[in-house]
């Protein structure tokens, strides 16, 4: 094992020159362009970057599943590519969707892993126990993996990779589809394993919320490597730099707009009522109103400089390197009729039963015409149920259900053609172009001739598809995807538009982008009905309720939700704080 | 390795490997559709072939046209009613029987002209006439030779009575080996059995694996210190007795419930099954290395396993008959031998020389395979 001291000079993964690319029909995609870094022994290290950023690529490579196309990986001292065997021995990885046998009961998973691990009989008792314990899983041994929640799957996929505590731990986005209370169980249970074992952890996340919580940050973007180092490091430079800003409510979005394409803005968001600028030069509050000629009536106060806002930074200098645009664009729609305050959405007491499980169990709310509405919930909460109610995708067992003035349980098909829906995973026909998608789709809804003409070149050109025209709808970016997807959704002018987790997965540019788009459509009077388990996403909206096991606890503005709910004590909570309180309150 | 000591190593394998077999037979046990395939799937194949499908015309539906009847045509025709084979209809004119033909309502015509009893009193030649519908040309064929059949022994009773040779020189004789009752069901049960371990073996074993890919449980099986060979072991073993299992079941319906002979030893039906399952379990297993989903896995199992065990392998359709290029197909399909096995094991017995050489092109083929598989298999993604 001489070979193994060698390069462990307080590194657990020693990448040199790594290159990775595949194939997709004739096209090459280059997953990763000749990476070189370490990633430190016994830290908790995140692997950050949106989805294509190269992440789970990087991680195979490590675990040996893979072999580079030139450069190569050490991994606890052992070639990953020659040496695999020594590797998978040593290490322990969580593939993204668990690796866990959904058929097998909890125990039967922790059976095999032991057996695969070779644990001995008489140890695995007290090692279960131990690990049933801190996964709170102890009263679900003999269930079917497959029954329990995400958050559950989660925690037994990790606990089957700490039965015997490995030297390097690796976990492919482990927190996707978690609710944010199972999720920082998964953290606490990962930083006790550093603590008590020593070991090394390395982990990948598209939450940059959540990269905060690791000892060391690697930002990835297409392949590349953008920086390394502690989270503090990247953020720290930009104090001084980041503001909230609280405009009148009306004139938010049109603010927002207007700063957000400024050169001297790396980002500028709506949180809430208030929006959140982040300026390239540091300057003091008062500065920033001269600079951005804002109204007096505009409250500006200091905030702290977080990850996210680096990560911006460098992605947007990454861009303009490549001779990218970083403007944000928006889009044309007619002005959809009606007044200011018209209700376009009512839901009263609706209600939906699967046997004799309650999917959605009562719930009432009804949202204004030009509204950002927004869903939230862990998964299983009913947010999807409920969705497709509203689209007339899924009868309601009970309870009133009015869209676009139509009483949805009767006319579902008048209320159909005044609403878009864009599906989670963005449902398009992977095998055809962008172009016969959009030809497909505008055919779908009835559109012909030089109408469907003049929408189709609308689409290519507002969402800036010209140039992928003819691209196979499977190669293109996930960027390009999600904007194909509203398009498509689009192309009819509804006065009513369906997001169902609209922005899982796309980098923090394109989903600013996409919420560019979105508020351009909310002007023009579009209601817009979003769910999503992204909680800064939440704060987007203008009004939002939170759902669980097909309850509402609770409605209103982010602002005011953030206001009643928050932990004792904190005294600026965050969207996730609030849910957070919420689900525990409700649990209790 | 090296830091183990063998027999530690030795023990440590064998402890990876009883717990992946254990695993899958969880998993068999929880998942409906392999119980189906196993064992739902047999008997429901073998009821319709020992039931419904079969290749044998019984209660044919055939006009019968008399011109001019007379006491030789009725002799003629009441070979038709005797017959189980025929379900004789009557009709005026041919014209009538032929629409009746193209509405499908009957297999075939016999139509006797006229003349039919003057010219044979005269010592003339009396031809019938026969039409049959050859849309389905097994059935045409079959029932052509009916026809004939009839016809034979109408004119061989006739020749009798008058005491004098008619225009046939020979008495025809028939006399079936093996089959004695002629039942197609008797060859074509054994043969089924073939299809059945193909299905356990090349399907639902490439389906198994391929589900695993897709879930990304395999991802997390092969970031463990389990080797390749104990994967694929954890696979044949559990799908190879479920298969023993699925054909011990096929012999048993065959025997007690069809009641298709079973002249050969069990002993060397038990060790050619054996051998025929660990071909179609190969098979399964290298179609799953290039089958990334189970849908596609299923698709070319169907393809290149299925499909050939049911038309290439001689259960139903003669090897003999078909056209060159074909026959030359028939020798990569395992079933090939398989069948032939079965059919001389159920029908005639222990016949060595033809169960020795078809056990030795299983043998030959499932070391192939293996041998590919050793290949193919590592411990990547792709």
């Amino acid at each position: 094992m001489s070979r193994a001291r060698d390069n462990d000079e307080g590194y657990c993964i020693v990448a040199q020159n790594l290159r990775k690319s595949f194939f997709s029909g004739n096209k090459e995609i280059v997953a990763l362009h000749d990476c070189t870094f370490k990633v430190k022994s016994g830290v908790v290290t995140g692997l950050i970057g949106p989805d294509g950023a190269g992440k789970t690529t990087f991680m195979r490579l490590c675990a040996g599943l893979l072999v580079p196309d030139s450069g190569s990986v050490q991994v606890l001292g052992f070639d990953a590519t020659e040496h695999f065997l020594d590797v998978q021995t040593n290490i322990r990885y969580m593939p993204q969707r668990f690796g866990l046998y959904e058929d097998l009961t909890v125990r039967e998973n922790l059976e095999l892993y032991s057996d695969l691990l070779g644990i001995e009989p008489e140890k695995r008792e007290d090692r279960y126990r131990i690990l049933m314990d801190m996964t709170g899983l102890a009263p679900f041994m003999g269930r079917l993996a497959g029954r329990l929640s995400g958050g559950m799957k989660q925690k037994l996929g990790l606990a089957c990779t700490l039965l015997k505590p490995p030297r390097l731990l690796i976990l492919d986005e482990p927190t996707v589809g978690v609710d944010p209370v199972s999720r920082r169980e998964l953290w606490e249970i990962v930083y006790s394993q550093v603590e008590q074992e020593g070991m090394s952890v390395l982990l990948s996340t598209a939450y940059l919320d959540e990269a905060e919580r690791c000892q060391e940050v690697i930002l990835m973007h297409e392949g590349h490597v953008m920086g390394q180092g502690v989270p503090d490091r990247f953020s720290k430079p930009l104090s001084g730099h980041c503001f909230m800003l609280k405009p009148a409510p009306q004139k938010k979005r049109a603010l927002q707009r207007s700063l957000a394409n400024r050169d001297e803005v790396i980002d500028a968001i709506i949180l809430g009522e208030r929006i959140r600028l982040v300026t390239t030069e540091a300057m003091e509050p008062e500065a920033v109103r001269e600079f951005f000629g804002l109204e007096q009536t505009v409250e500006i106060t200091e905030s702290e400089p977080r990850l996210e806002d680096a990560f911006i930074w460098l992605l947007k200098e990454r861009l303009k390197k490549l001779g990218r645009s970083v403007k944000f664009k928006t889009i044309t729609h007619r002005k959809v009729a009606g007044k200011g305050d018209e209700e376009v959405i009512v839901v009263k007491n609706l209600k939906r039963r699967f046997g004799d499980f309650y999917a959605v169990a009562g719930i009432s709310f009804s949202v204004r015409r030009g509204e950002v509405f927004g869903l939230l919930g862990a998964n299983g909460a009913g947010k999807t149920t409920t969705f497709r109610m509203l689209c007339g995708l899924l009868p309601a067992s009970e309870g009133q259900l009015y869209v676009a003035g139509k009483n949805l349980r009767k006319a579902r098909a008048k209320a159909r053609e005044r609403i878009g829906y864009m599906a989670q995973k963005f449902s398009l026909y992977v095998d055809l172009t962008v172009l016969q998608n959009l030809r497909f789709f505008s055919s779908a809804y009835g559109l012909f001739g030089k109408k469907q003409e003049e929408r189709i070149n609308w689409a290519l050109e507002a969402f800036d598809l010209k140039d992928e025209a003819n691209s196979i709808s499977r190669d293109l970016p996930l960027g390009y995807k999600q904007r194909l997807a509203l398009a498509a959704a689009l192309m009819h002018e509804p006065d009513i538009l369906f997001l169902d987790e609209p922005t899982s997965g796309v980098d923090p540019l394109a989903r600013r982008q996409f919420w560019a788009h979105i508020n351009s459509l909310a002007d023009a009077g579009v209601t817009i009905m979003v769910t999503t388990h992204f909680m800064e996403e939440a704060e987007y909206c203008d009004r939002i309720v939170i759902m669980k096991r097909g309850r509402i606890l609770a409605q209103g503005t982010p602002e005011e939700l953030k206001k009643r709910f928050h932990p004792p004590g904190i005294t600026n909570p965050t969207m996730e704080d609030t849910f957070i309180t919420l689900i525990e309150m409700e649990g209790a | 390795m090296g830091s183990y000591s063998s027999s530690t190593e030795k023990k440590l394998a064998r402890m990876r490997l009883r717990g992946l077999i254990k695993k899958e037979i969880h998993q068999i046990l929880r998942d409906p559709s392999s119980i189906g395939i196993a064992f739902f799937l047999p008997v429901v194949l073998l009821l319709i072939f020992g039931y419904g499908v079969s290749l044998d015309a019984e209660h044919v539906p055939i006009g019968i046209v008399i011109e001019q009847p007379g006491p030789e045509t009725n002799a003629f025709v009441a070979g038709f009613m005797e017959s189980e084979y025929f379900n004789p209809v009557f009709f005026q004119s041919v014209q009538q029987a032929e629409s009746a033909l193209l509405q499908r309502k009957i297999m075939g015509i016999v139509w006797t002209r006229s003349d039919f009893t003057r010219r044979l009193l005269g010592g003339a030649e009396a031809p019938i006439g026969v039409i049959v519908d050859g849309v389905d040309a097994n059935q045409a064929r079959i029932v052509q030779g009916y026809i004939t059949g009839v016809w034979m022994k109408w004119i061989a009773s006739y020749a009798k009575a008058k005491g004098k040779l008619l225009s046939v020189p020979v008495n025809i004789k028939h006399r079936i080996w093996f089959n004695s009752a002629v039942r197609s069901r008797n060859f074509l049960v054994p043969g089924l059995i073939a299809v059945i371990m193909t299905l356990i073996g090349g399907m639902l074993t490439s389906m198994v694996i391929a589900r695993e890919w897709e879930r990304g449980t395999m991802e997390a099986l092969l970031v463990t210190p389990v080797r390749i060979r104990e994967i694929i072991l954890g696979k044949v073993i559990p799908y190879f007795f479920l298969g023993m299992g699925g054909m011990a079941l096929s012999v048993f319906i065959s025997i007690v419930i069809f009641h298709v002979p079973f002249r050969g030893s069990y002993l060397a039906l038990g060790l050619a099954s054996a051998l025929f399952m660990l071909t179609a379990i190969a098979l399964g297993l290298i179609i799953s290395t290039a089958a990334g989903s189970q849908f596609v896995a299923g698709q070319i199992a169907i393809v290149i396993t299925f499909l050939p065990a049911f038309m290439l392998s001689g259960f139903v359709f003669d090897i003999n008959s078909m056209p060159l290029p074909i026959q030359i197909i028939t020798y990569i399909v395992a079933a090939r031998y398989f069948v032939s096995i079965l059919q001389s094991l159920f029908l005639a017995g222990n016949i060595w020389p033809i169960y020795i050489v078809n056990c030795c092109y299983l043998a030959i083929m499932a070391a192939l395979f293996f041998m590919i598989i050793k290949k193919k298999s590592h411990k990547r993604l792709i």
